[in-house]
């Protein structure tokens, strides 16, 4: 099942994978759990990490991708299905099954890198006793012995000479220095496999490269797997072996980076390429950008997650109500205030259009101004998707009432080197 | 339309001259901005790039005046002719969010949560046009949140009922209700994701021309600067090494620095990492000479005795590009130096102990 | 210790002064206090020497520098004696209160749910009790247990401070409980033992000195109506300021003011002066008051006018390294 295919032993697994929160929500949810809504971080995500790889993570906020990272270690607990960790040596263990002291037993072959190496260091703590806590806690060297072993790793991240590190407080180092902290500290039990969590984008510019320069250093000498989470495609492209695109919980592509850089196929992953600024004095502003924004992840547009902003959206994508809320929005910023009111009286409150459904009422000045008024949005742009995704239309006594063609989600499907979520690449067909 | 295409040189709207722009700080005076001098004229955009701490955020609220006690400035400033420094703090301060504008990084500093966007609007016009009636606030109000995209259905909504992007774009919309002449954008689009980063600056160039404001766009990502401005100012340390047209100084950088600030950016394109080794220095006690001497691998020994003075040096574009450099100015046959001080400077080796 | 000192040394203006003058009058009383056998002329219950009982209510003189009360007893010996009693007793309910509310508050912050919400209400019922009542029960009911000499009165004060330290301490875990670095150390293997010992610990009890010095401040008013009511400390166990208030009053209608001037005095300015440290140390050390006292800048050439004023008040903005 895990999108792992062909060659490499895995060392993670993650199986169907889904992790899902409960929003707080008012007073009478929580009296009475009524209208308690879920936030589908990560919604069914299957892909295998192989052994030696780097594989990037990229998303932007709201996608899932940093709870995955923490789901990864048990810092986040799996709604439903598995993560498999499958070491060198010794049995496999089912890191979403473990619990207390057999998942913290676990963290010396998994860890973690985090976006914010000031937040990532107690402030009360030496760099000595920060960096040989792991030691400490798992019993693996006491007095001496630890402190050599300190040493060890910090000369290993580059903080040569390490005595003059020791004894400093985090607030003594610069933000490339701590990091290299956070890392020296990551790697002292020797773990296999590294979950780097945006590691360099809260750094200067001029120390990125160095301590992606140090993470491939460390990867080559000391064996290890790494999964590299960023919304940074850049840096992914650079440092990745594969690289999967998550978008709102789901991985809606993963392949080869060379493949995805050199033809991505998601409408997403091309609007991600086509948006990464560039120090190219060519380059201009991308034109022809995905409307909207990430939407709210208690409340997912309806079929493929993406369809409300794709501008390669098909008539099956999973149109709704939202979606012609958004279109009669947009087309009122474009009007004059006067045309806008008019049609404002015809069409009425837009509130009844926020609740997902495929049947819409709108309208409350008739039916026949209602339709003038679709026909005069569809007439602005005719190309726009929406359209073909209405079944039909029917005349109520105050508006109209629409039946637009639902759709599920697409599931990830093999298209030439790699594999994709979208309707435009069906599943049997091969796709080049 | 950008200054290129019009051709002829325009009367500025900002113009900066040796300005300066200390903190009071325990060691003595923090020396964020130590002599800084450019201009930006009507409807262009000007980038301000830099690292952490090269003083590029001061710069940009010292130009509003918005310093902490004990600081002060230096030099002159002049905003539609008149030197703002010399006016009374009453008269400079009615310039802030009318003449002059300020977009910040993070939206919600702007937006009061309690207050209804409408009212936004409504205390934003109240102050800097008070003569205007509600019917016209409305509707001033809702023609720049169409500018930005906002529909004008969610007109009377809270600010925590928009995601973050659509609140950077009221924001935008706010500063530019009032028609300002110049606006600052600090770090507009660092908070948010690469989708909305890039609407943004689209919309940034659409109210450009539908406004005509200049602008100064400081951010340290470099690959938004290529993209959305005109021209480009680099700035380290407290001072301007390198301005001039953004194409021109992206394609030829002139400055060591800007070359290797360049070269350390991981882009699309990037095939071997590089850095620059060291940290930006301590802006109290900053080093003698050139300021990024010790970090340059062009340095000469004249770098670490005199400041180089900013003189123009390559390309035609929109003036030419200016920068204060040494090297870049032997390179241009500018630079009158002696054998002596032409010689490789001996630079102590930087550790990781001196690391950014 | 040594960071703090730096700290407190850095402290200018009225904030200093004011942690001076409380630090001096404490160490004062701390004074009083250690040496009393050998500054006090006489014992805190002797109404006699040499076999000659005092005279009551004697003016102050060069036998009685402060004079005597209706029991016979010298009022400065009473007075040192009683700093002795005072700080005895602040010290020790102070140090029961912090050793039971300080973890108790670092557990349920980090425990969360059904503990929490328990001990939480627990804690607000005592504190909403007023504090002299609840510290009269506790007195009553320690009566019979362990007497009423200095230990009971302490105890009966440390009942009324633990949800004081249990509060700030929990809230503040509250919020570093979700800190980056106590997740990273979860991510280390690490515990719930060894992240609230060694993560949560050294970082939610920044507020703790300053409330256990308002807190002694009081705890000593509490200890002196105490007395005062009579539940308090016997005249035989110790000498106690509030006590001799109380015995004082009468006479102090009848014009006889030194018995209850000077104990009342001295409960006054102890109380002050604890006040004053408590309140010198919050300066000091909270991030979000602390103001240095700066020059402003100046561009030096000659042109430039001098500003006028001297100094200026700045937030202290070298809390962490700058990224």
């Amino acid at each position: 099942m895990a999108a792992g295919g062909d060659g490499g032993d895995l060392v993670v697994e993650l199986a169907d994978l889904s992790v899902h929160y409960q929003l707080a929500g008012g007073a009478l949810t929580r009296l009475f759990g009524v209208g308690a809504r879920t936030v589908k971080a990560v919604d069914g995500v299957s892909v295998g990490l192989r052994r030696g790889e780097v594989l990037g993570v990229v998303g932007e906020s709201g996608s899932g991708k940093t709870t995955l990272g923490r789901a990864l270690l048990g810092l986040a607990p799996a709604t439903a299905g598995s993560i498999t960790y499958r070491p060198r040596s010794g049995p496999a263990r089912v890191v979403s099954e473990l619990r207390g002291a057999a998942l913290r037993r676990l963290r010396t072959d998994l860890q973690m890198v985090f976006q914010d190496p000031t937040a990532a260091l107690n402030p009360s703590m030496t760099i000595v006793e920060a960096v040989g806590d792991p030691l400490r806690i798992h019993g693996v060297a006491q007095g001496e012995e630890r402190r050599r072993l300190v040493v060890e790793a910090l000369e290993r991240v580059g903080l040569a000479p390490a005595e003059q590190f020791l004894d400093k407080y985090p607030s003594d180092l610069s933000g490339g220095q701590k990091q290299r902290v956070v890392i020296a500290r990551a790697i002292i039990l020797g773990p296999e496999v590294l979950i780097a969590d945006e590691p360099i984008s809260m750094l200067d510019m001029s120390v990125r490269a160095k301590i992606l320069e140090l993470m491939l250093d460390l990867k080559r000498d000391l064996g290890l797997s790494y999964v590299y989470i960023t919304h940074d495609l850049a840096s992914a492209k650079f440092f990745c072996d594969r690289i999967a695109i998550m978008y709102l919980g789901r991985i809606v592509e993963i392949g080869p980076t060379a493949e995805i850089f050199a033809h991505p196929r998601h409408p997403y992953t091309q609007a991600l390429l086509a948006a990464v600024p560039e120090p190219d004095p060519d380059r201009t502003v991308a034109r022809d950008l995905p409307r909207g924004e990430i939407p709210d992840a208690a409340a997912p547009p309806l079929g493929c997650a993406f369809h409300p902003r794709c501008n390669q959206a098909t008539p099956s994508c999973g149109w709704e109500s939202r979606d012609l809320r958004t279109l009669l929005e947009e087309h009122w910023t474009r009007v004059h205030p006067d045309q806008y009111a008019a049609e404002r009286a015809v069409v009425g409150d837009l509130g009844a259009l926020d609740e997902p459904a495929t049947t819409i009422e709108v309208g409350v000045g008739g039916a026949d101004q209602v339709r003038a008024i679709l026909d005069r949005i569809r007439a602005e742009n005719p190309h726009e998707p929406l359209w073909q995704g209405v079944k039909s239309i029917e005349d109520t006594a105050a508006g109209l009432r629409l039946h637009l063609r639902g759709g599920t989600g697409p599931a990830l499907r093999r298209a030439g080197g790699v594999e994709v979520a979208c309707v435009l690449y069906p599943p049997d067909a091969t796709n080049a | 339309m950008t200054m290129l295409q019009k051709g002829m040189p325009k009367e500025p709207v900002i113009a900066a001259e040796d300005l300066r722009v200390w903190y009071a700080g325990p060691a003595g005076p923090v020396r964020a901005v130590d002599g800084v001098s450019f201009e930006v004229a009507k409807g262009e955009i000007l980038g301000l790039v830099g690292e952490s701490g090269c003083g590029k955020s001061t710069l940009g609220r010292g130009l509003l005046g918005l310093l902490p006690d004990g600081a002060a400035r230096d030099g002159s400033l002049l905003v539609g002719g008149r030197d703002v420094l010399a006016m009374s703090p009453k008269e400079a301060r009615r310039l802030r969010g009318g003449e002059l504008g300020m977009i910040f990084q993070e939206p919600l500093t702007r937006l009061n949560p309690l207050m209804r966007i409408s009212d936004h609007f409504a205390e934003t016009l109240k102050v800097h046009e008070p003569r205007l009636s509600r019917k016209e606030i409305e509707r001033r109000a809702l023609e720049a949140l169409r500018v930005v995209g906002i529909p004008p259905t969610r007109f009377r909504a809270y600010p925590h009922e928009f995601s973050g992007g659509m609140r950077q774009r009221i924001m935008i919309a706010l500063t530019l209700v009032v028609r300002p002449a110049f606006v600052v954008a600090d770090e507009p689009t660092t908070a948010l994701d690469v989708l909305v980063e890039a609407q943004i600056i689209r919309n940034l160039h659409e109210l450009r021309s539908e406004f005509d404001t200049a602008m100064l766009l400081i951010t340290h990502n470099l690959g938004i600067v290529a993209e959305a401005c005109d021209r480009v100012a680099v700035m380290y340390a407290g001072r301007i090494l390198e301005i001039g047209d953004a194409r021109e100084v992206f394609a030829n950088p002139q400055h060591s620095y800007t070359r290797e600030l360049l070269r350390s950016v991981i882009s699309l394109e990037t095939d071997g990492l590089h850095y620059i080794d060291g940290a930006p220095p301590d802006l109290v006690a900053p080093p003698s000479g050139c300021r990024f001497h010790p970090r340059c691998p062009d340095a000469m020994v004249v770098c670490a005795q005199r400041s180089p003075e900013e003189k123009v040096v390559a390309g035609t574009a929109g003036g030419g590009t200016r920068v204060a450099c040494w090297a870049a100015e032997r390179r241009a046959g500018v630079a009158d130096l002696g054998p002596e001080e032409s010689r490789p400077l001996e630079r102590e080796a930087i550790s990781v102990a001196d690391e950014a | 210790m040594l960071r703090l000192a730096r700290r407190l040394w850095g402290t200018k203006g009225l904030a200093r002064w004011i942690l001076l003058i409380g630090i001096v009058i404490t160490a004062i009383f701390v004074i009083l206090a250690i040496f009393a056998p050998w500054i006090a002329p006489y014992g805190f219950a002797q109404n006699r020497v040499d076999g000659a009982k005092f005279v009551k209510l004697a003016h102050p003189s060069g036998e009685h520098w402060l004079g005597t009360n209706d029991q016979f007893y010298d009022i400065w010996s009473r007075v040192i004696w009683g700093a002795r009693t005072a700080l005895e007793v602040i010290l020790l309910s102070v140090f029961f209160s912090l050793i039971v509310g300080v973890p108790l508050g670092l557990l349920s912050g980090y425990a969360g749910r059904a503990t929490d919400k328990l001990l939480v209400f627990v804690m607000d019922a005592l504190y909403a009790f007023p504090s002299l009542l609840l510290a009269i029960v506790m007195a009553f009911l320690l009566n019979a247990k362990v007497g009423n000499g200095v230990v009971a009165a302490a105890l009966s004060l440390t009942v009324v401070y633990i949800p004081q330290y249990f509060r700030v301490v929990r809230n503040t875990t509250v919020s570093v409980r979700e800190a980056t670095f106590v997740e990273a150390a979860r991510a280390l293997g690490a515990g719930p033992v060894t992240i609230m010992r060694r993560y949560l610990f050294g970082n939610v009890v920044q507020s703790v000195p300053v409330i256990g010095t308002l807190n002694a401040a009081d705890a000593l008013g509490t200890l002196a109506s105490l007395g005062f009511l009579g539940l308090g400390i016997q005249p035989t166990e110790a000498s106690e300021w509030g006590y001799d208030l109380n015995r004082a009053l009468d006479d102090a209608q009848a014009g006889t003011w030194w018995p209850a001037l000077f104990p009342g005095l001295a409960i006054v300015l102890l109380i002050t002066a604890l006040t004053f440290v408590g309140e010198g140390l919050n300066e000091s050390l909270n991030p979000a008051l602390v103001r240095r006292r700066v020059k402003p800048a100046r561009f030096d050439r000659e042109d430039v006018p001098v500003l006028a004023g001297d100094e200026v008040e700045v937030p202290d903005l070298s809390g962490g390294g700058t990224r």
